[in-house]
């Protein structure tokens, strides 16, 4: 075969990358799936593979729609902001036909201490108990209500929630002091600790009450001259009221 | 003539070999298109991809390390029940005196933390949750052969599972150890931010459920967003921000020692 002038061999490596170039063009269309490269290097439809996955938490708003009368409660509650589902779990099979399932009731101490275990990383103020300590064996039901869980009786003393300061106070030289005799502590504290919170002495002079040189307090208080002692410094930079004798 | 005959078989069953995959591949096309027919009809009425654009604020001091976020995860998404595969997890810092930080993160925080064992004195500790950070720039994305895993048009970064050939390249290449090869499918796995409720105007399970509201979620480009109501009151971090990933996951009061 010959066109012209051109030779044999160029017109069958033609061919060939005619057939290679078809068979690329083929291929493509056969291989590449119909949505690539829609919205960017990828499947577009791969979104709605993604966005048609089954729900299975219904969300708190789910929820509230029915049980309105214990969402009222709760709202009002220190768990005002739980969702449903973080105790009863996920229950969006119940939402969608409420006769189908029956959200589970956890009942065992277990579940609450999930978040009110004592550990020293949780943040400052989350109220938190030892569990081995705090009425051991009984159910945190009995005297907690889960959607109102403040507890019927409100802590009458301090070291209730302030163990710790409690015990170290009770071993220093100030274990004869009340937390009144410094904290002015409103009545409410005890209800909503974190809205109403006790004061804390601010000045020298609280301290120099009983330690100043002219002090009318017993003898055996360590004295010192408030106006020479530590400079500009407030008492509590140097000395822990709490175990004032450590240093 | 036993050479030539070879020879022969040898073409034909060169010929044969193209045919064959051809055909294995249409099928495999088909069932990619039949996916997509069927994630047609979890698709959302009126929803726009455009008007969106997601991120997550998380409140480090906020965090109980109840781990509750984990489960909810878990569960949502149906992911492998042993303790490796987590989209989301709580890792806890104890630094102590001697300056030494610790880092630990038992089943991912499910089964909630018990107190550090340990003589040393803790001088602080708290709980991180950590998440695939939706980088603006993600590196998994960069390296991925086959174009599997992708930023949607709402900022959220996906893998495309029917897609994925398992090859692990992008879980090398997070560098938040955000993304895992899922034992059952032997795909790429990761956060999703909850894709198919954010889709229906739920919240990402995690956020959801946290007790504490540690999680914020919302809208980068809407003012009246949570998340940029937390942008405006606090300052916000980021994961390895010179890795310039541009995460948008964002952290407030994050210890310096968080990496």
């Amino acid at each position: 075969m010959q066109i012209g002038k051109i030779p044999d061999q160029v017109i069958r490596l033609a061919v060939l990358f005619a057939v290679a170039i078809a068979a690329l063009i083929v291929a493509r269309t056969v291989f590449v799936p119909r949505t690539f490269g829609e919205l960017g290097h990828y499947r577009a439809a791969a979104l709605d593979v993604a966005a048609g996955q089954q729900v299975m938490y219904a969300g708190m708003t789910a929820c509230v729609d029915c049980h309105s009368e214990v969402a009222e409660v709760k709202g009002r509650s220190f768990h005002r902001g739980l969702a449903c589902e973080v105790c009863h779990g996920p229950a969006a099979g119940h939402a969608n036909d409420p006769t189908a399932s029956r959200p589970t009731i956890p009942r065992e101490r277990g579940a609450c201490l999930y978040c009110h275990e004592f550990l020293p990383s949780r943040p400052t103020g989350f109220p938190q108990i030892i569990e081995r300590l705090h009425n051991p064996m009984k159910p945190c039901t009995n005297c907690h209500h889960p959607h109102d869980p403040t507890p019927p009786h409100v802590p009458s003393t301090c070291a209730a929630c302030h163990g710790q300061i409690f015990r170290v106070k009770s071993i220093s030289h100030h274990s004869g002091l009340e937390c009144k005799t410094c904290h002015d502590a409103p009545a409410k504290h005890s209800q909503n600790p974190r809205l109403y919170l006790p004061k804390k002495p601010a000045t020298r002079e609280f301290c120099g009450k009983c330690h100043a040189r002219d002090a009318r307090s017993p003898q055996e208080i360590p004295r010192i001259d408030l106006a020479t002692h530590g400079g500009r410094y407030v008492c509590w930079e140097c000395h822990y009221p709490h175990f004032p004798e450590a240093s | 003539m036993t050479e030539d005959r070879d020879r022969r078989q040898f073409l034909l069953s060169i010929l044969k070999l193209p045919c064959s995959l051809a055909v294995v591949s249409t099928f495999g096309a088909q069932m990619l298109d039949a996916s997509q027919e069927q994630g047609e009809q979890g698709k959302e009425e009126g929803y726009i991809r455009a008007d969106h654009y997601y991120g997550m604020g998380i409140e480090v001091d906020r965090c109980i390390g109840c781990g509750r976020c984990a489960e909810a995860c878990k569960i949502e998404n149906d992911l492998p029940k042993e303790p490796y595969f987590f989209r989301t997890w709580i890792e806890r810092y104890s630094v102590y005196v001697d300056g030494e930080t610790v880092v630990d993160s038992p089943e991912g925080g499910i089964k909630g933390f018990r107190p550090a064992e340990s003589d040393r004195s803790i001088m602080r500790s708290f709980f991180v949750p950590k998440l695939c950070n939706h980088c603006d720039n993600p590196p998994c994305v960069q390296v991925c052969p086959v174009g599997a895993t992708f930023k949607s048009p709402d900022g959220v970064v996906l893998v495309d599972k029917d897609y994925c050939i398992g090859c692990r390249y992008c879980i090398q290449a997070c560098p938040y150890g955000a993304r895992y090869l899922d034992p059952r499918t032997k795909t790429a796995d990761k956060c999703t931010f909850c894709y198919h409720r954010i889709t229906k105007g739920l919240l990402p399970a995690c956020v959801e459920v946290c007790p504490t509201q540690a999680r914020v979620f919302g809208e980068l480009k809407s003012p009246a967003s949570p998340l940029r109501r937390l942008m405006r009151t606090s300052t916000l971090q980021v994961l390895k921000p010179y890795l310039n990933t541009e995460p948008k996951v964002f952290y407030s009061e994050l210890d310096r020692e968080v990496r």
